[in-house]
C-alpha cells in the first residue's frame, strides 16, 4: 500500500503540522484564557456578592418563641402556668410504611383512626425530614403504652412541649379566658415581628386583653440549614463561625390578679348545676375578687386542642359555658336597682322620711285602670322609704317613681355606673341598658313608640322593663353605696412583674366621679334600710342576715323572663323551669367599714332573698374569715 | 545527549534515579506525562474525598478505579504505533457495530440508552473516544497533507457516522466530544484556513438547524445558559448554585472540607460534573489555578510528543488526544463557571465515576507508546 501511494514530503507535512499545533495552541490559550478570566470575575471581582449569597443559602433565622407569663391569684397561687405536654411525632423519612404504622398506632389508641387520612397527607406533603404531631397531647397512659411499643416504631417518637396550662380551669375561666391556636385574623391584627415563633394567643379574658403583656418577645436564632432545609448540627462543622448573633425571646410579664381563688372556688360549687353569675369587689379600690360565669367549662381544652366534636357539644351547649354572663350577660335589675332609686327619691324631693304609704298589694295610675302588682299580693300595709327597702315594698315605688320621673331616675343610676361599661380589664363587656326619654325617642322609628309613658316609668322602678344591667355593673353600683359614693373601675389585674428583674408594677386603683348627695345623711337612710334587709326584723333576706357576727347591707331582686321566642324547642318541663323569674342579690359588708360588695345573679332561680342571697353571704363570709365560725 | 550503557556505568550516574528511568523506559512509560498525570489524580483524590462527603467508601472506590485506569494506560503504551495502525478499522468497525447493538439492545439508565451487557457492562461509546481520531488518522496517514476536499469528506463520514449513533442514544455530550476529537484530526492535518472560516460560517443555519435536533431537555439547557435568573429553582438552579459556590470561594477558598455549598448539598452533582465548583469553593482560585496548570502541562506534553512522532498516523492521533483533552478540561470549566450551557461532560481525572477514566488513561498510554516506539534515527 505504501508504495502505492503518493510520494509524501515528510517535511513539509511536519511543518504544517507544527504550524497547526501553535495555531490550535494559540485557540486554546484564549479559550483557557476566557475560564481564567471568567474564574477572576466570579472569585475576585464578585467574591463579595457570591459569599454574601452563600451565606443566605444556609443560613435560615429560626423565630424562638417567648414563655408566656404565668398568671397568679392574689395569694399568688398559679391559674395559669406552661407545662411540657408530650407531643406524639412522627418523621416521615425514617418510616418504612406510614400508613400501616398509622394503622397501628390507632389500634393502640395513640391517635384517632378518623384522624389517619389527614395524618397520612400531613406526612407526605411537608419536608421528609420534617416531624409531623400526630396527637398533640398523650395522656400518662397513653405514654406509658407507646413507651413499651417504642422499638416497634421507628421514625414515632415523643416531644415535651410547652402548654398552656390552668391547674383550676373551671373555677377560673370566665375571668383569666384561655389562649387558643393563632388564627389568620390574630396574625393580622399581631406584630408579627414579635410573634414570628408563636402558635397561640389569648382568646378571651385577661388572656386576651393583656395579650400583650403576658406574650413577651419572640427571640430568633440564625441556623445553618443545608440545601433542603435540614438543620446542620452546630458541633458537626465550622460553617457556623461567622453567623451573626442571636436574640433571646423576652418572656412576657407574670400578672398578679386581685382575684381569689378560694372565693371562684367558693362561688363557682354554690352556683353548681345553675345558671349565673357573680361578681365580688373591693369597694375601696375597684379589685375584682371574684368573678364567675355558671356553667363554666375547661379552658385547658382549648389551651392542647380539641376535637371538633368537643368544641360543637361546648357551643351548642343549651346553657352556653362558653358565655360569661358576669361581663356580657344582661338581665333586668329588679328590686336590687330600689336602694339607688331611694336616694333619687330622697334627693330630688320626690319623698321624704315621713312619707307613708298604705300598700294594698297593687297600684293604680290616676285615671287608670291597669293594676301595677306587687310581689306581695296582700301588701306590705303602712310603709314608709325605710320599710319600703327593708321588705321590698314595690307599691311605695309605683307611687313615688312618677314624681322622681325616668329622666331623673336615668340620672342616679348612670352616675352608679349603670347603662354603660364599667372600664374592667376584660374585653367583651355589654353596657346594659337604663332608659330615659331620649333613649326611648332616639331608640325607636315609629313615632308612636317614640313616647314614653307613665306606666313605663312605674315598672322601671322596680328595674322592669326596658332596664338592662350586667351583674358586674350591679358589683359596681353596689361598691359605690357602700363607699358612700366613691367609685372606683373594676379591676382584675393587680400588678405585672418583670420575670426577668422581678421588678413589680402595681396598677392603680382608677378613681370615677363620685355620686355626690346635696344631703349625706340619705346615704344613711339608705344604707340602713339595706341592712336592715339582711337583719332587721321583717327584711326580706333576714334568714340569711340574722345572727352573723358581721353587719352586711344587701338587697334582692327578682326579674322576670319576658322573651321565650327562642326557647319554643323545649320541653314542657325545661319551659317551666326556664320561664321561672330571674334571682337577683346584691350586698356589701361590714357596713361600717365595708371591705367587699358582691352582686350575685341565678337564671331562673325564683328567689332573689331565698337562692341568690345565701351565695353573697356564702362568699362575704369566706373573704371576710367568718366561714369557719358559720359552721 | 544520549550515553551507551557503558558509559553511563564509567561516568557513574548509575544512580537509582537512572536506574527508574530505565524501568519507565522498558515500560514504555514517560515520565514527564505520567508525573503530571498522577499529580492530576492525587489532586483531584483529594478533592473527591471532599466532595463525596468524606465517605471512605466511595473514595476507596475512586482510588482502585484510578488504579484499572492506570493499569489500562501501561496495557495501551505497549502496543506499538504501527500494531494500533493496523488494527484500527477493526477497532473502528466494531465499535460502530456495537453501537448499533446499543441502540437496539442496550440497557437503559437515567433515560438514555448507552450501556451495552457482553459478559461486561461497557458503553461503546468509550471505544469511540478513541476510534474515531485513530480512525481519521488512518485514514490520513498514507495520503498527501493538507488533505483534499474528497479526503475530508470522507473524513466527515467516519466522524458523523458514530456521532449521530451516539447522540441517538442520546448522549449529546459524548457525540461532541467524539467529534471534536475527529475534527482535530483534519485541523492538525492541514485543513486550509478558508475552508474552516467557510465551515464556521456555516455553523450558524448549522446551529440552527441542531437547534431543531434537540431534545427539549437540551433546549432547556441553551437557554438556561443565556438566562440562569428566570429559572432559579428549576433548570438555572445547578449554575446559579455553582456559580454562587465558586464566587464565594474567593482567592484562597473556605477551606478543604468546608465549602457550605457542596458540603450543605446546595451544589448539585458536586462529586461528578459539578466537582470543578467545589474546589473553587474550597480552595479557591489559587487551588482552581493550580490544577489548570496541571493540564495544561499534561497537554503541552502531549503536543510535544505529537510535535515529535514520526508518522503522520502516530502525529495526528497524539495531536488529537492531546487537544481532545483540552476539550474535556474546557467544557467542564466553562460549564461550571457558566460560560456555556450544561453538558454532562465530567471534569477528567478528578470527577467521579471510572469508565471515561479508563478510556481516558488508555489514550495517554497510547501517547506514551508513540513517544516511546520512536525508531530511533538521528533527526
Amino acid at each position: 500500500m505504501d508504495l502505492l501511494s503518493p510520494i509524501k514530503d515528510h517535511y513539509s507535512e511536519r511543518r504544517i503540522f507544527i504550524a497547526r499545533v501553535v495555531l490550535t495552541s494559540v485557540f486554546g490559550v484564549l479559550l483557557l484564557g476566557l475560564v481564567i478570566a471568567r474564574l477572576v470575575q466570579l472569585q475576585v471581582f464578585d467574591y463579595e456578592h457570591f459569599a454574601e449569597r452563600s451565606l443566605g443559602n444556609r443560613v435560615r433565622i429560626e423565630a424562638v418563641p417567648p414563655i408566656r407569663g404565668l398568671v397568679f391569684d392574689r395569694q399568688g397561687r398559679v391559674l395559669a402556668e406552661n407545662l411540657p405536654a408530650y407531643q406524639l411525632e412522627l418523621i416521615p423519612e425514617q418510616v418504612l410504611d406510614v400508613d400501616a404504622t398509622l394503622q397501628r398506632l390507632a389500634t393502640l389508641e395513640l391517635i384517632e383512626a378518623s384522624d389517619i387520612p389527614r395524618l397520612r397527607e400531613l406526612s407526605e406533603s411537608g419536608p421528609r425530614f420534617k416531624p409531623v404531631a400526630l396527637n398533640p397531647r398523650l395522656d400518662d397512659e397513653q405514654i406509658a403504652r407507646f413507651a413499651i411499643q417504642r422499638p416497634r416504631f421507628p421514625g414515632v417518637d415523643f416531644r415535651p412541649r410547652l402548654v398552656r396550662h390552668y391547674p383550676h380551669g373551671e373555677y377560673i375561666a370566665h375571668a383569666v379566658g384561655y389562649v387558643g391556636a393563632l388564627s389568620t385574623s390574630d396574625l393580622e391584627r399581631l406584630d408579627p415581628s414579635r410573634y414570628a415563633g408563636t402558635t397561640q394567643t389569648g382568646k378571651t379574658g385577661i388572656e386576651n386583653s393583656y395579650e400583650s403583656r403576658l406574650h413577651g418577645d419572640s427571640g430568633f436564632r440564625h441556623i445553618v440549614t443545608n440545601a433542603r432545609g435540614r438543620r446542620v448540627p452546630a458541633e458537626s462543622r465550622d460553617l457556623q463561625e461567622t453567623l451573626p448573633a442571636d436574640e433571646k425571646p423576652a418572656p412576657g410579664y407574670n400578672l398578679y390578679l386581685s382575684i381569689d381563688l378560694d372565693l371562684q372556688a367558693l362561688a363557682t360549687e354554690q352556683l353548681a348545676g345553675r345558671r349565673g353569675a357573680v361578681v365580688a369587689m373591693d369597694p375601696w379600690s375597684g379589685e375584682v375578687l371574684a368573678l364567675i360565669s355558671a356553667p363554666s367549662f375547661n379552658p385547658n381544652l382549648f389551651a392542647v386542642g380539641m376535637s371538633q366534636s368537643q368544641f360543637s357539644s361546648l357551643q351548642q351547649d343549651m346553657d352556653r359555658p362558653l358565655f360569661n354572663r358576669a361581663v356580657r350577660g344582661t338581665y333586668p335589675p329588679g328590686s336590687t336597682i330600689k336602694p339607688m332609686l331611694a336616694l333619687a327619691a330622697l334627693e330630688t324631693g320626690a319623698t321624704n322620711l315621713e312619707r307613708r304609704t298604705v300598700c294594698y298589694g297593687f297600684f293604680i295610675l290616676p285615671n287608670t285602670t291597669h293594676r301595677y302588682r306587687d310581689w306581695k299580693p296582700e301588701g306590705h300595709g303602712e310603709v314608709d322609704i325605710h320599710d319600703a327597702i327593708e321588705q321590698s315594698c314595690d307599691v311605695y315605688f309605683y307611687e313615688i317613681s312618677n314624681d322622681i320621673g325616668i329622666d331623673r331616675m336615668h340620672d342616679y343610676l348612670a352616675r352608679f355606673g349603670l347603662g354603660s361599661d364599667t372600664g374592667i380589664d376584660v374585653v367583651g363587656e355589654r353596657p346594659g341598658l337604663v332608659p330615659s326619654t331620649e333613649w326611648k325617642r332616639k331608640s325607636f322609628r315609629n313615632p308612636s313608640d317614640q313616647r314614653w309613658f307613665q306606666g313605663e316609668t312605674v315598672i322601671a322602678s322596680i328595674g322592669q322593663g326596658f332596664m338592662l344591667t350586667t351583674p358586674l355593673q350591679l358589683a359596681t353600683a353596689t361598691a359605690a353605696l357602700a363607699t358612700r359614693g366613691v367609685r372606683y373601675e373594676p379591676r382584675i389585674v393587680a400588678a405585672w412583674e418583670d420575670p426577668l428583674s422581678g421588678e413589680r408594677t402595681l396598677t392603680s386603683p382608677v378613681r370615677l366621679d363620685d355620686v355626690e348627695l346635696d344631703d349625706d345623711s340619705n346615704w344613711d337612710t339608705v344604707l340602713g334600710a339595706m341592712n336592715s334587709v339582711m337583719q332587721g326584723p321583717r327584711g326580706t333576706a333576714r334568714a340569711v342576715g340574722s345572727g352573723a357576727p358581721y353587719r352586711m347591707a344587701g338587697k334582692s331582686g327578682t326579674a322576670q323572663v319576658f322573651s321565650v321566642g327562642q326557647d319554643e324547642e323545649y320541653e314542657e318541663e325545661e319551659i317551666e323551669e326556664r320561664l321561672k323569674d330571674h334571682a337577683l342579690f346584691i350586698a356589701f359588708a361590714p357596713v361600717e367599714n365595708p371591705q367587699i360588695a358582691v352582686a350575685v345573679i341565678v337564671e331562673n332561680g325564683s328567689s332573689g332573698s331565698g337562692v341568690a342571697a345565701p351565695i353573697a353571704k356564702a362568699i362575704m363570709d369566706k373573704y371576710l374569715g367568718y366561714d369557719d365560725a358559720a359552721d | 545527549m544520549r550515553l551507551t550503557e557503558t558509559q553511563r556505568l564509567v561516568s557513574g550516574k548509575a544512580a537509582p534515579l537512572g536506574d527508574f528511568t530505565r524501568l519507565l523506559r522498558r515500560l514504555h512509560i514517560d515520565g514527564p506525562l505520567l508525573g503530571g498525570l498522577l499529580l492530576i489524580c492525587a489532586f483531584g483524590l483529594v478533592v473527591l474525598y471532599s466532595a463525596v462527603g468524606e465517605d471512605m467508601r466511595l473514595w476507596l472506590n475512586q482510588v482502585v478505579r484510578l488504579g484499572v485506569a492506570l493499569v489500562a494506560m501501561l496495557v495501551a503504551a505497549q502496543f506499538s504505533p504501527d500494531f494500533l495502525r493496523r488494527w484500527t478499522p477493526w477497532a473502528y468497525l466494531g465499535g460502530l457495530v456495537l453501537l448499533a447493538l446499543v441502540l437496539v439492545t442496550g440497557e437503559v439508565g437515567q433515560g438514555a440508552r448507552r450501556w451495552l451487557d457482553l459478559g461486561i457492562r461497557f458503553q461503546p461509546s468509550e471505544i469511540m473516544k478513541l476510534a474515531v481520531p485513530m480512525m481519521a488518522a488512518w485514514y490520513l496517514h498514507d495520503r498527501q497533507m493538507p488533505p483534499r476536499l474528497s479526503h475530508i469528506m470522507i473524513i466527515a463520514l467516519i466522524i458523523i457516522a458514530p456521532t449521530v449513533l451516539i447522540a441517538r442514544q442520546p448522549d449529546l455530550g459524548t457525540a461532541l466530544l467524539i467529534a471534536a476529537s475527529g475534527v482535530i484530526v483534519i485541523i492538525l492535518a492541514g485543513l486550509s484556513i478558508r475552508l474552516m472560516l467557510a465551515l464556521a460560517a456555516l455553523s450558524v443555519p448549522g446551529a440552527y438547524m441542531l437547534w431543531n435536533f434537540m431534545q427539549d431537555y437540551q433546549k432547556q439547557r441553551v437557554l438556561t445558559l443565556l438566562n440562569p435568573d428566570s429559572d432559579p429553582l428549576g433548570a438555572g438552579y445547578n449554575i446559579i448554585q455553582s456559580k454562587i459556590a465558586i464566587g464565594s470561594g474567593g482567592l484562597f477558598g473556605k477551606g478543604w472540607t468546608n465549602g457550605s455549598q457542596a458540603q450543605l448539598e446546595f451544589l448539585p452533582e458536586r462529586d461528578t460534573d459539578f466537582i470543578f465548583a467545589v474546589m473553587g469553593e474550597e480552595l479557591g482560585l489559587l487551588g482552581v489555578l493550580t490544577l489548570l496548570t496541571l493540564y495544561m502541562f499534561v497537554v503541552a506534553r502531549g503536543l510535544f510528543i505529537a510535535i515529535q512522532a514520526h508518522s503522520t498516523y502516530a502525529r495526528l492521533l497524539a495531536g488529537s488526544i492531546s487537544l481532545t483533552f483540552f476539550v474535556y478540561v474546557f467544557v467542564n470549566t466553562a460549564m461550571v463557571t457558566g460560560l456555556v450551557p450544561v453538558v454532562g461532560i465530567p471534569l477528567p481525572l478528578v470527577s467521579f465515576g471510572g469508565t471515561s477514566m479508563v478510556t481516558l488513561m488508555a489514550g495517554f498510554g497510547i501517547l506514551m507508546s508513540i513517544h516511546s516506539h520512536r525508531k530511533l534515527l538521528p533527526q
